[in-house]
């Protein structure tokens, strides 16, 4: 599994960060999404799906590689 | 999903009234028209008190849809966006217009000021400020003695207690504007009675964000007003909103959750013997009980598929949070409040990128609140009959307007 951000697209609304903590931060400054993992590791692909499902502004995409 | 060959559409939109009674159904709730909607059209015509009839989309996808979709505009300056009384139309007509009603480039540069403070890790970091405010607003209840009203002695002072600190607002101020608060949000206050409302309440905070920007503080408001990006008319208006929508929904949220909890003891009785189900216990009364009980209005700005149904440009389009978080397409047996379920795709905050701002302050807030109030009282129990509990009905937050526990 490939995740991107798209900042732009970004609402700051903290979804990800309590659905998957490991993989994605918000940043100190604009609230808005850092993602820091790329490449999850398995045991992390559920809740990456689940936080790109919870994303209010469709910011996170996975693809499967 | 029902495809819509199958759907049973209302020939009048008058059948189906905006707000829709809620006679005859369990408090907790939709109004029943509206469930029924749920299972039979989930989009569907209905009608509002201005003879004007809109789009009511009541399935957990299609309000999704709805809301993830910029053709579906949240600005009320668009012709046919459907307000749900006089009062909200008078609003809009006098407001300095914030990002809640903006849309594109606007809406991001002023959210964008604010996502910074309403941060995951800073809101954490709030955790023992809060824990500190609602054990001693639980003191003074306590002290004072049972029965109390748990509106006026716990949920309405916590949350407001808590916004007042992160904004830099002065409680002392709380009963000016908790009051006009209420004004706000009461759709069968005339429009003029709103508009007064309106104007005290910019009045003031346009005075206390104009002291902060010649005297900056570390407070959301004191770092708004500084800064050189945003007017004075601007930082008001955003403060009326931060104000308003962070103290009236979690104590609406906070009382109402607690009288949910009061009538599922078993559901009270897992929170207590479980702490770490807080969390999961709050998504859960936040999907269940849609405090945002009439909906989030849109107006389509592009004649946009919906699902089937065609929406014109200029239409009109109410997503009803509360039956979507009902859908048994994503919730099984959704009807029933069980607060060990995995309720996350709840949309009582919203959706797409006017989804609240403040919901880790929020779910930071209810987790507190409820886990400390059925630890410390165990034996919390209501000082009413049940049937005498009255509910907002007439207010853009639903809630109840006392909640008398004994404990």
């Amino acid at each position: 599994m490939k995740v991107t951000v798209d900042q732009d697209r970004c609402c700051g609304s903290g979804q990800c960060v309590l659905t998957a903590p490991e993989v994605f931060d918000q940043s100190d400054d604009d609230g808005l999404v850092r993602l820091l993992l790329p490449s999850p590791t398995p045991e992390q692909h559920a809740s990456v799906r689940l936080a790109a499902a919870l994303c209010p502004g469709n910011a996170i995409t996975v693809h499967d590689v | 999903m029902t495809t819509a060959a199958h759907r049973a559409v209302p020939s009048d939109p008058a059948d189906l009234a905006v707000p829709a009674a809620r006679d005859g159904g369990c408090p907790f709730d939709p109004p029943p028209a509206y469930d029924q909607a749920l299972h039979t059209a989930p989009v569907t015509r209905a009608g509002l008190w201005d003879g004007s009839s809109l789009w009511l989309v009541t399935g957990h996808a299609q309000v999704r849809a709805v809301l993830a979709d910029e053709r579906f505009s949240a600005d009320a300056r668009h012709p046919g966006f459907p307000f749900l009384s006089p009062g909200r139309r008078e609003l809009v007509t006098r407001t300095t217009p914030t990002f809640l009603r903006l849309d594109g480039a606007e809406h991001a540069r002023q959210r964008r000021m604010l996502t910074g403070d309403f941060i995951v890790k800073r809101i954490e970091a709030m955790r023992p400020e809060i824990q500190r405010i609602v054990d001693d607003t639980l003191d003074r209840m306590t002290a004072d003695g049972s029965p109390a009203d748990l509106v006026s002695a716990f949920a309405l002072p916590v949350p407001s207690l808590v916004i007042c600190h992160l904004l830099g607002v002065p409680y002392e101020d709380h009963a000016f504007f908790q009051s006009r608060s209420t004004s706000l949000l009461d759709l069968a206050a005339p429009a003029e009675a709103v508009g007064v409302a309106q104007r005290e309440l910019t009045d003031y905070l346009r005075e206390l964000t104009g002291r902060k920007r010649s005297h900056p503080d570390e407070s959301v408001l004191g770092r708004l007003a500084a800064r050189p990006d945003t007017t004075l008319e601007e930082a008001a208006a955003m403060g009326l909103l931060l104000l308003v929508a962070g103290h009236e929904t979690t104590a609406n949220m906070t009382a109402l959750g607690t009288l949910a909890l009061l009538r599922n003891p078993e559901q009270a009785a897992r929170l207590r013997a479980e702490p770490g189900i807080a969390k999961g216990a709050v998504e859960e009364l936040l999907r269940w009980l849609s405090i945002v009980h009439l909906g989030v209005p849109r107006v389509a700005v592009e004649d946009v598929d919906l699902d089937g149904t065609p929406v014109r440009a200029g239409e009109g389009v109410l997503c009803m949070v509360s039956t979507a978080n009902r859908d048994p397409e994503v919730f099984p047996g959704g009807d029933r409040l069980d607060i060990g379920r995995d309720a996350r795709r709840h949309f009582a905050f919203g959706f797409g990128v006017h989804q609240c701002l403040g919901q880790p302050l929020a779910r930071a807030e209810l987790q507190i609140a409820l886990q400390t109030l059925f630890r410390r009282l165990p034996e919390l129990r209501l000082a009413v009959p049940y049937e005498s509990i009255r509910y907002r009905t007439d207010m853009v937050v639903y809630g109840v307007h006392e909640l008398p526990v004994a404990w």
